[in-house]
């Protein structure tokens, strides 16, 4: 095979200047051509470590396979075999420590860029009219999913392949979850989302929006009274964490979940068409270094910003963002205060925003996480010069649902505990995601959607 | 969709709708609210309930054209629907017998403070409430709210009707008149006003339950917009509240934070000064 004489092909992407000034997809996605020369690279192993690597399980040397044969309806096909939302994994999925990972030929030269690859067959089959899939005989069995993001969309889909009548609650008014309020436009087109929405739609799948369980209706009123046979949570990490600093109500300063909010699922960055406004100032520091924090950065330039900072106690190494993102943030200029962190917000006399105390910090010894633990500098507080203020330093579980469950355990931090098969103390009640695990990933998510959707109908066989 | 059933003028720039929402209705509480959406690019506008109707699946909500978008939801009418309505948010008003209570309305404060008012009666208690309004022709529901309440008070600013004054005037009286003996008071209206009743009564030691109506996006916790101090912690008003102690509120900073989005208020209001819905732009 043509072990080197085909490198990697590379992503491309919109100039960073000018992309920093419109929210269209910074990667525009690979040409016919660039597939096919990666899709060569794949050395099609008879044992596929990729796959161990994934955590839907994804076929992937079989859809490279045919994407080289120029089947690229059959690749999207076969994509959808395990993956559900295979467009926005081609997008997303943070490859490089999963499938990508495992690949042979990352020993001595570049892996494959099977998620390049897994895009450019979705977007395929998304330009050319979708599939049909295949689905099994009704079994009159009914499942409850609570929470339309990731995890739900995924479970949903698997149970409805398998016959079952699934009805997915939705808080919000359009399903999607984080696909929906969290991820950028420039990252994650929001139509991308919606067709893979419609394609569940479908499969038969009914999506209710506006019903916010644990108002207007709860897991045991769903299954005890509207004969919903079994239930998913997949509420996800919805409840944004602050800094408990001075200052922090403050007017210019919000969370994430607010910032983009606005932002996606409102679409304020088409204000006033879109009637949500969004406020942002001439320096706007991103409190954080996660994926949510790069987000905010990027949509904070986007919106106008003429620096956009982001604060980080650690250094550039301990940065849990992915890679990629941390690198398209910084070509499009987003400035990095490292080993930084702000003690308070100072606001001016109508308590807005006008800067923020800061102290520096050092790296001392490995903490818990393994990671060198930041030692503030004493004497070295100083103020940072900014006007908005975005809390991007993670999120925790909504209790809305977990509070009017009665008979969920709950661990100390309030996510639902639930074992490998993502069964939770409750009978008939399942649940998977960040609700789980603390905020995590979409394909982590979808993976628990995914084992979940089998125990749920290991589950029904019984009853 | 959700159907506009009912549209009512109570007065200039005050509608009355009432809008087909079995599932809110069904499980709506006083002191709740509602987040409703107009059309595709409307914003999440929060709203308390002012009534619910569990047989007819209605809930109804009162508006007042204050901003961009209550002007537009106020030219809505029958046959006319809302795209998103989504409910019952909020933690409801504890509802128990106190002995005697006085709830008090301030504007548009009325609609909702209704079924609280009603419900506290049918608890048993003694329901006194004040409505207070710039003048008579402003003041809502008060024949309403007559039914449901063993004594109501009214008072305007400029004296056209009832008390001349402030809801605080009227509430010295109503005070004054029972010799201080008042088990518990609701305030709701302008944060101004909730401010003045919740400092006139902080010093007779009376508690004083408010509903606060902050910025909020999707009313379920999620984003923190409607962040509020009370006691010294932050609250979400949407998951925490909408009703909290009033000694306790700083209605400071929840005043500060209700003007963040003014300019942009403008900007929305100035693309289209023709009032909107004409389809002239």
């Amino acid at each position: 095979m043509s072990l080197n004489k085909v490198s990697r092909q590379a992503m491309p992407c919109q100039d960073p200047k000018s992309r920093a000034t419109n929210f269209t997809e910074v990667a525009t996605g690979y040409s016919e051509e660039q597939a096919l020369l990666e899709a060569s690279r794949c050395l099609q192993c008879k044992k596929p470590l990729c796959r161990q690597g994934c955590p839907v399980e994804v076929l992937i040397p079989d859809f490279i396979k045919l994407i080289s044969e120029k089947d690229y309806m059959g690749a999207a096909r076969k994509l959808k075999e395990k993956n559900n939302l295979p467009a926005v994994c081609g997008r997303v999925c943070p490859q490089e420590s999963q499938c990508e990972s495992k690949c042979i030929l990352g020993i001595k030269s570049d892996p494959v860029a099977i998620g390049r690859l897994e895009r450019f067959a979705s977007d395929y089959e998304i330009a050319h009219g979708c599939c049909e899939q295949e689905k099994a005989p009704a079994t009159g069995k009914k499942v409850a999913i609570i929470g339309g993001g990731p995890a739900g969309l995924t479970c949903a889909a698997d149970l409805a392949k398998l016959g079952h009548a699934v009805t997915i609650f939705e808080a919000l008014h359009v399903a999607g979850g984080v696909l929906m309020y969290g991820i950028p436009e420039f990252r994650l087109p929001k139509g991308v989302v919606q067709t893979e929405i419609d394609n569940l739609k479908r499969l038969g799948v009914e999506v209710k929006t506006n019903m916010v369980v644990g108002k207007a209706t709860s897991v045991d009123e769903l299954m005890e009274q509207d004969g919903y046979d079994a239930a998913f949570i997949g509420t996800g990490a919805g409840l944004p964490y602050f800094m408990n600093i001075p200052g922090e109500n403050l007017l210019g300063v919000y969370s994430a979940n607010e910032f983009l909010t606005r932002s996606n699922l409102m679409k304020a960055y088409q204000f006033p068409d879109h009637v949500t406004p969004i406020r942002i100032g001439k320096r706007v520091a991103v409190l954080g270094a996660g994926n949510v924090a790069m987000d905010a950065s990027r949509t904070a330039l986007r919106l106008g910003a003429e620096e956009s900072i982001i604060v980080y106690r650690r250094s550039r190494e301990e940065m849990p963002a992915r890679h990629e993102e941390l690198e398209h943030a910084e070509e499009e200029g987003v400035k990095f205060q490292l080993l930084t962190n702000p003690i308070e917000i100072i606001g001016d006399e109508n308590g807005v925003v006008k800067g923020m105390k800061c102290l520096r910090y050092e790296l001392g010894e490995p903490d818990a996480s393994g990671r060198r633990s930041p030692v503030a500098i004493p004497g070295s507080e100083f103020i940072l010069d900014v006007d908005t203020v975005v809390v991007a330093i993670g999120q925790g579980p909504n209790p809305l649902v977990t509070k009017s469950t009665p008979g969920l355990e709950l661990n100390r931090k309030g996510n639902i505990v639930a074992d490998d098969s993502m069964t939770t103390s409750k009978p008939g009640v399942f649940a998977g995601g960040d609700i789980v695990t603390g905020a995590a990933t979409v394909i982590l998510a979808m993976g628990a959607g995914k084992t979940a959707a089998k125990s749920i109908d290991a589950y029904l066989k019984t009853k | 969709m959700y159907p506009i059933v009912k549209r009512r003028d109570l007065t200039s720039g005050i509608v009355l709708l009432e809008v087909q929402a079995p599932e809110v209705a069904a499980k709506a509480q006083p002191g709740q609210f509602v987040i409703v959406r107009s059309d595709d690019k409307g914003e999440r506008i929060p709203l308390t309930i002012a009534d619910f109707n569990r047989e007819t699946g209605t809930i109804t909500i009162v508006i007042q054209d204050v901003g961009y978008s209550s002007k537009m939801i106020n030219t809505l009418g029958e046959g006319d629907a809302f795209l998103d309505f989504v409910g019952p948010l909020g933690l409801a008003t504890d509802i128990e017998k106190y002995g005697r209570v006085v709830c008090v309305a301030g504007g548009v404060g009325a609609a909702p403070i209704y079924p609280i008012a009603r419900a506290l009666q049918q608890a048993g208690n003694e329901v006194i409430t004040i409505i207070g309004s710039r003048c008579k022709d402003l003041l809502i529901l008060d024949e309403e709210m007559a039914e449901v309440c063993d004594q109501v008070v009214i008072a305007t600013n400029d004296g056209s009707v009832g008390v001349k004054g402030f809801v605080t005037d009227a509430l010295d009286g109503i005070i004054k008149q029972y010799d201080g003996k008042i088990d518990h008071i609701w305030a709701i209206g302008p944060m101004i006003m909730m401010k003045a009743v919740v400092e006139f009564t902080r010093p007779l030691g009376i508690k004083t339950v408010v509903s606060l109506n902050p910025i909020m996006v999707d009313g379920t916790g999620m984003c923190g917009a409607c962040r509020v101090s009370v006691g010294g912690e932050t609250k979400f008003a949407c998951v925490d509240g909408p009703e909290f102690d009033g000694h306790l509120v700083d209605f400071d900073l929840a005043m500060r934070r209700l003007t963040y989005f003014k300019d942009e208020e403008k900007r929305a209001s100035a693309r289209d000064n023709c009032g909107g819905g004409c389809g002239c732009h």
